[in-house]
């Protein structure tokens, strides 16, 4: 008989290990399911998890890892500190978007006139619109309780068709022949999120998300905030008798997520996308809420899940091409991460006790 | 016995990488799954005719589900970096990445669907889809009794336009009773999506429902809905015959992928801009079944095989835009720039296109 049996104190070793256990038994699992479509399992891995960091094109996947990794950081950082605190913000997908429009809507009314300062502006926008985006559901459930989840989520929905409105006729390009989309705005220099070290990727999003990293790292551990943030999350009443406010630490977490996420946002359609185009959003916002629990809502964790998801993603296309592997395997085999992490997670609050049966 | 097997390996190696430096790389950059069985699928059935008709002379590999934008980028980098030859990018959302990465990679060769923007090693193709919506249109107009036609456009580009523009005036040149409501679902393709706006268009009285999205969901919806036709887009969605589904237009992209293939092969490829229609065989129609009556299918015939000799334009005039301003004089015909930047309705449509 196997029995479960909760530890009295979540363990901390086990906190530690589940992501290394998951990403293995992801390589296993996934590797049997590639055996099964018929290719060599060891070089599906191989392909996914090594050829982009140390394979003979390295040199060009490794500042990629960062252009793929930096949104998903910035966006799943901002979602930590709502996510410890049990403030639920679904949405971020939506404030990037705003972000992105708010943002390259700046850099654009000054088209084409150059300045040091248009960039700054942008990225203050870009700030604004996610920010504004998400203090709708925090507002809303300040006034009136409603349910964060659902109004960020569906805002999502509305932020989709600000973009199409705004890629077919706001922002769209005069010089694009009646096509959607906005300027390029790699071909305007002062509004381009150009990289900082050229040819390494490091442009200015991953920047932002490295420092966002640090200061939620001194905000969770040195900072009354942060602590507040913590105790509402592991103990709500007792936040109540520490006089914790909690509609201020409603605004703060869904307004920093909502920032950070518009931010993201920003320095994508800045840079490595260029323009507003009706698809420009592709999931981070909702692949960030995966890295934030891969990351165990821990900044230096989400640092290495978001590496670890940007891996997946680009190793993965790799394996489409050179492998043949159909995009929906590599889709389940990314599903198969987030569900070990989770199962696993089990062995945090509990131990699997192998108990004699018992006689009658 | 062991030195004659390394040996042979050896040799074997050797004509191995032999065949390899002689193969021509083809990679192709796919919007959607290769499964869609619309556009994405077409481009694959293209990618299988390049595969049989070079045999071991050419490689291809492809990478769907790529999102337009950087990771586009990366995938086309991807297949630079990786020895192809030939790259096809069969999205108009790829065409910046495809022109940022040409850039990079001179001595390889891209070829850009639907899109406008060329350089000495980018060139463009698209097909004529309008000249099938002119033949979609008219057994339209003859066969609705509602005489309400729902078109499901996917984005309001020039493309899409263009088609209901063409669809509408050959409707409306054998019923000028006809109507068309126009949903737009802002996707190419999401069954689920297209399925909603198929159902919305069946419930507001339209037993013809028109398709610029990818997926077999209106189908499903009209054959559920009983006494809806539909057709075939992109691909011939062959499993709907002969009702709901009564013709079809169809990709045909494996004509022009041999040749570019072979044209790089051959070191003749230039950049060029190709638009081609139902003459040189990239637009197809899709058999027309026996759930149109004869004279509608024979009317059909007509129009396709005046198209396809070059006796008719489907945009000739007179025609007018929407706003009732002149477009086109008696007998004057469309030129390319105008229609490739479409961006209006002609005259007789109503609803706005959104802007």
């Amino acid at each position: 008989m196997i029995k479960l049996e909760k530890r009295p104190q979540p363990s901390d070793l086990w906190s530690m290990a589940t992501p290394i256990v998951a990403v293995l038994a992801t390589m296993v699992f996934g590797g049997l399911l590639f055996a099964f479509l018929g290719k060599n399992p060891a070089e599906a891995i191989r392909t996914i998890f090594w050829d982009p960091l140390f394979g003979e094109f390295a040199f060009y996947y490794r500042p990629q890892l960062l252009v793929k990794g930096a949104p998903l950081v910035l966006i799943a950082i901002g979602l930590s500190l709502g996510f410890r605190a049990g403030i639920w913000n679904i949405g971020a997908e939506g404030q990037y978007i705003m972000g992105a429009i708010v943002g390259a809507a700046v850099g654009l009314a000054f088209y084409p006139a150059e300045s040091v300062l248009i960039f700054p502006l942008m990225i203050l926008g870009g700030a604004f619109g996610g920010w504004l985006w998400a203090m709708i559901p925090a507002i809303l459930k300040v006034r009136f309780g409603t349910n964060e989840i659902l109004v960020s989520l569906m805002l999502v929905y509305v932020a989709e068709q600000f973009l199409a409105a705004a890629s077919l006729s706001f922002l769209k390009n005069p010089e694009g022949f009646g096509f959607p989309g906005s300027r390029n705005l790699q071909q305007y220099p002062s509004a381009h999120n150009a990289e900082v070290i050229a040819g390494t990727g490091m442009h200015w999003g991953v920047v932002f998300a490295f420092i966002a990293v640090i200061f939620a790292y001194v905000l969770l551990n040195r900072h009354m905030l942060g602590f507040q943030i913590r105790l509402t999350g592991e103990a709500p009443r007792a936040a109540r008798f520490a006089g914790v406010k909690p509609a201020r630490l409603i605004l703060f977490c869904l307004g920093a997520s909502g920032a950070l996420a518009g931010l993201a946002g920003l320095f994508e359609v800045s840079g490595p996308a260029g323009q507003i185009t009706i698809d420009f959003n592709v999931g981070y916002g909702f692949t960030a809420i995966i890295v934030a629990f891969l990351g165990r809502l821990h900044p230096v964790g989400i640092l290495l899940a978001g590496g670890l998801m940007a891996l997946t993603y680009i190793g993965g296309d790799i394996a489409q091409s050179n492998l043949g592997l159909p995009a929906a395997a590599i889709q389940v085999f990314q599903g198969m991460l987030l569900f070990f992490l989770l199962a696993l997670d089990l062995l945090t609050n509990y131990r699997i006790r192998l108990a004699k049966r018992e006689t009658a | 016995m062991k030195r004659t097997t390394l040996l042979a390996g050896v040799a074997m190696a050797l004509s191995l990488a032999g065949a390899a430096l002689a193969q021509t790389k083809v990679g192709f950059v796919y919007v959607g799954p290769v499964g869609d069985g619309g556009w994405t699928y077409e481009h694959n059935q293209g990618r299988l005719a390049v595969e049989e008709e070079f045999g071991d002379a050419v490689e291809t590999v492809f990478v769907e589900n790529v999102a337009e934008g950087p990771d586009a980028e990366r995938v086309i980098t991807q297949m630079a970096l990786q020895g192809a030859d030939l790259i096809f990018t069969t999205s108009f959302g790829y065409m910046d990445p495809t022109i940022n990465v040409a850039a990079k990679f001179p001595d390889v060769k891209f070829e850009h669907a639907t899109g406008y923007k060329t350089a000495d090693n980018v060139s463009t193709y698209s097909a004529r889809f309008y000249e099938g919506r002119a033949v979609q249109g008219t057994i339209a107009g003859m066969m609705t009794e509602s005489n309400i036609i729902g078109y499901i456009g996917s984005y309001p580009i020039p493309e899409v336009i263009r088609g209901i523009n063409s669809a509408y005036i050959h409707a409306k040149k054998v019923n000028p009773d006809v109507e068309f409501k126009v949903v737009w679902a802002y996707t190419w393709f999401d069954p689920a999506k297209e399925a909603d706006a198929a159902k919305v268009l069946i419930e507001q009285g339209a037993d013809v429902v028109l398709q610029h999205t990818d997926s077999t969901a209106p189908l499903a919806a009209a054959k559920a809905a009983g006494n809806v036709i539909g057709f075939g887009q992109a691909s011939d969605m062959a499993e709907y015959k002969p009702a709901p589904r009564v013709s079809s237009i169809i990709d045909n992209w494996a004509p022009y992928y041999i040749a570019r293939t072979k044209a790089v092969m051959d070191g003749t490829w230039e950049s060029a801009m190709t638009w081609d229609g139902i003459a040189p065989g990239m637009v197809e129609i899709g058999e027309i079944t026996d759930a149109v009556p004869e004279d509608v299918k024979a009317a059909a015939l007509d129009v396709m095989n005046a198209i396809a000799n070059g006796d008719y334009h489907p945009f000739t005039g007179p025609l007018n835009k929407q706003d009732g301003s002149a477009w086109l004089a008696d007998g004057e015909v469309a030129d390319d720039g105008t229609l490739a930047g479409m961006n209006f309705y002609v005259e007789g449509l109503t609803g706005e296109i959104p802007q």
